[in-house]
């Protein structure tokens, strides 16, 4: 049995009977996370991860639809009925009561003896590595240990589900990839789902063991970060997560011989000639010519923008620093790729930043590795 | 930063100008309440007696206005608490059409002059309301006073619960929630410790804004109830009661330099928002 199912879930914002005022954050969603297993909700900001999340908790009433933990219906049980924890953004701890009230906090409203509960709270401090800060107060802690405390204060009560709404947002790059592996083995100690917001696409693909991208308040593709990845079914997953080209039916109709929208990972393209002469390509392989528009140097590798020939669209492609001789903005260069590193997308509303595509562009995912 | 020498010297001056500009007269007040000649010229003061003291406390229409005034500002000062501490509630809370007009609707009492209140009170007040069913008059006394301080008062525990609301963070409630707190329980372990001190704090605030209110007062208390301000300005120009009202003054003077400190204390540090409990 799932631990989470939404069915047809839906939330609209707004004034009822104002059809122009309102706006649809969660737009039918169907979604089944299974148990122990560690989700992840991506999307751009405002594409409804956090309304998706707060209506899973029950502090959002869905306009439609049902939300079922464990098989039962909850769509309308209070908060405190559901069997799930909350980290909120901004950790939301209670400022008037020390690290281990605060831990305690959860034990104590459901009425668990003063013994049990100092001594769940203080094991629970211990296994975030907080075990000697209990007399504090939030003010008095930096922000990855407040992190940990908000951890702790959920942990304690051994949800079936773990909700957690971009936990490390708000911490610096490097205290977030410590927390990132922290969190991924806490997860798998203690075997209780987590159901985690984030925007980052790289964070997703790294902690995942599913990703949900969301756009828009619809899901655009469920799976693994592998499958996620590797086969982007629309041209928004294709841009979001990681970076693509996507070429649309026009362009695709003349360089791969389909007309329909596809997307190719740069990594997937090589450059076989340079300046006009000895182009082989290999069989399954299709290419196109153009004229290098900018070499952007990136250490190991360079991402070298072409301009097709005899179109508007321009190609990225991730070549290894070593083989870049003679490639210099300006000069003509043939392009090469498996026929099955391209694949069709659907195409999907692109997100305003990145609306204006041309015959085929690339889009960059927000965070990429 | 660092001033000259003849820049630091004259900003101490003037401090100290400030302060005696604000403190001489209740030095004079005080000082003045022990004095043996009734004569207010000055500095007619020769010698030092207790005697107007012990004279206030025997004499029944101070006392009784002193806890006249005292009982007004009490009940008038746990009504507000109560609507006042609802009302930020409510709208830090919800979200709803006109929020803003009700916000603005909700402090306006206390910008209103109070000339204005009284009248509009005093003509309330004195008539027979009929709603069909059942009509009645409010009269003027006790009861009276009590409603045309509470309008102000309201004001003062409404905008120190807000602030602190607001200072914390939105997410808390539901983090109760989120726990397993049913909503007394949030109410009792989260909501109130977090208001407690602004309560207080507005509360003190609330006490002293209707202790010495005189307008409002003069146009709603009615010919037999008379509070501390109304006998004062009473016996002000009677010469054999000035010393008594000297001695009225000095007391509540007295009584109110604790609570004052009090409520500044409580209001910008409590133990609410982040940083606070600290200090
Ligand atoms: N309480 C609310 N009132 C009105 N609109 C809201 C509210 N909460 C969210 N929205 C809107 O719903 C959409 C989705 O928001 P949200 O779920 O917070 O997105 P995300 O978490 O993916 O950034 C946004 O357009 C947002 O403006
Ligand atoms: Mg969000």
């Amino acid at each position: 049995m799932p631990a989470i199912q939404l069915v047809r879930l839906r939330k609209t914002f707004g004034r009822d009977g104002h059809d122009s005022h309102q706006v649809v954050a969660v737009d039918d969603v169907d979604l089944e996370i299974a148990e122990g297993e560690f989700f992840s909700l991506l999307g751009p900001s405002g594409s409804g991860k956090t309304t998706v999340l707060r209506m899973i908790a029950g502090f959002e009433l869905p306009t439609g639809g049902a939300v079922l933990l464990g098989g039962q219906d909850v769509t309308r049980a209070a908060p405190y009925d559901r069997d799930v924890n909350t980290v909120f953004q901004d950790y939301a701890l209670f400022p008037h009561l020390t690290v281990q009230q605060n831990v305690e906090y959860g034990l104590k409203v459901k009425g668990i003896g003063r013994a049990e509960r100092r001594q769940r709270a203080a094991e629970m401090l211990e296994s975030v590595r907080l075990g000697s800060f209990g007399k504090r107060k939030p003010h008095e802690m930096s922000g990855g240990q407040r992190q940990r405390v908000a951890l702790a204060r959920a942990l304690v009560n051994k949800p079936k589900v773990l909700l957690l709404d971009e936990p490390l947002g708000a911490l610096d790059l490097k205290l977030r990839e410590e927390m990132q592996v922290e969190l991924k083995t806490i997860q798998r100690e203690v075997g209780i789902t987590f159901v985690f917001v984030t925007h980052d696409q790289g964070e997703a693909l790294s902690m995942s063991s599913r990703i949900a991208v969301f756009n828009h308040g619809r899901i655009e593709q469920v799976g693994t970060p592998r499958e996620i990845y590797d086969h982007p079914q629309t041209s928004f997953v294709a841009g979001f997560v990681g970076t693509s080209n996507v070429l649309d039916p026009t362009t695709s109709a003349r360089v791969l011989g389909v007309e329909a929208t596809h997307s190719v990972r740069p990594e997937r393209i090589r450059l076989v000639a340079v300046g006009g002469a000895g182009a082989r390509v290999d069989d399954g392989e299709v290419s196109v010519d153009g004229i290098v528009v900018d070499v952007q140097y990136l250490g190991a590798e360079c991402r070298v923008r072409v301009q097709l020939d005899d179109s508007p669209a321009h190609l990225l492609a991730s070549v290894p620093s070593d083989g870049l001789a003679g490639v210099s903005p300006g000069g003509p260069v043939r392009l090469a790729w498996s026929r099955r590193a391209a694949f069709t997308v659907t195409a999907t509303d692109l997100d305003e930043h990145s609306a204006d595509h041309l015959g085929a562009d690339f889009q960059q995912g927000g965070d990429e590795q | 930063m660092r001033l000259s020498l003849p820049a630091r010297a004259a900003l101490c001056l003037i401090t100290i100008a400030t302060l005696l500009f604000l403190y001489l007269p209740l030095v004079v007040v005080a000082r003045l309440s022990f004095n043996p000649a009734k004569s207010v010229a000055w500095p007619g003061w020769s010698g030092y007696t207790t005697d107007w003291w012990s004279k206030a406390w025997e004499s029944d229409a101070p006392r009784e206005a002193l806890l006249n005034s005292c009982k007004v500002a009490l009940v008038a000062t746990v009504i507000a608490l109560v609507l006042g501490t609802l009302a930020a509630m409510a709208m830090t809370r919800f979200g709803f059409f006109g929020k803003d007009v009700v916000s603005f609707l909700l402090v306006l009492p206390i910008a209103l002059p109070g000339i204005v209140t009284g009248i509009a009170l005093q003509n309330t007040f004195s008539r027979t309301i009929d709603l069909g069913l059942f009509s009645f008059k409010v009269g003027f006394g006790f009861h009276s006073l009590v409603i045309a301080h509470a309008t102000f008062c309201v004001v003062v525990a409404y905008n120190n619960v807000v602030a602190r609301l607001r200072r914390s963070s939105p997410n808390l409630l539901e983090a109760s929630a989120d726990l397993g707190a049913h909503g007394s329980q949030t109410f009792r372990y989260i909501t109130f410790p977090l208001v407690r001190s602004a309560m207080l704090a507005g509360g003190i605030l609330a006490f002293a804004l209707s202790f010495d209110e005189i307008v409002v007062t003069t146009f709603t208390a009615g010919s037999g109830f008379e509070t501390l301000p109304q006998w004062i300005l009473a016996n002000f120009s009677r010469p054999q009661n000035v010393p008594l009202v000297n001695v009225m003054a000095t007391f509540v003077m007295i009584v109110s330099i604790p609570l004052a400190w009090l409520a500044q204390r409580l209001s910008d540090g409590g133990d609410g928002g982040d940083g606070g409990a600290g200090r």
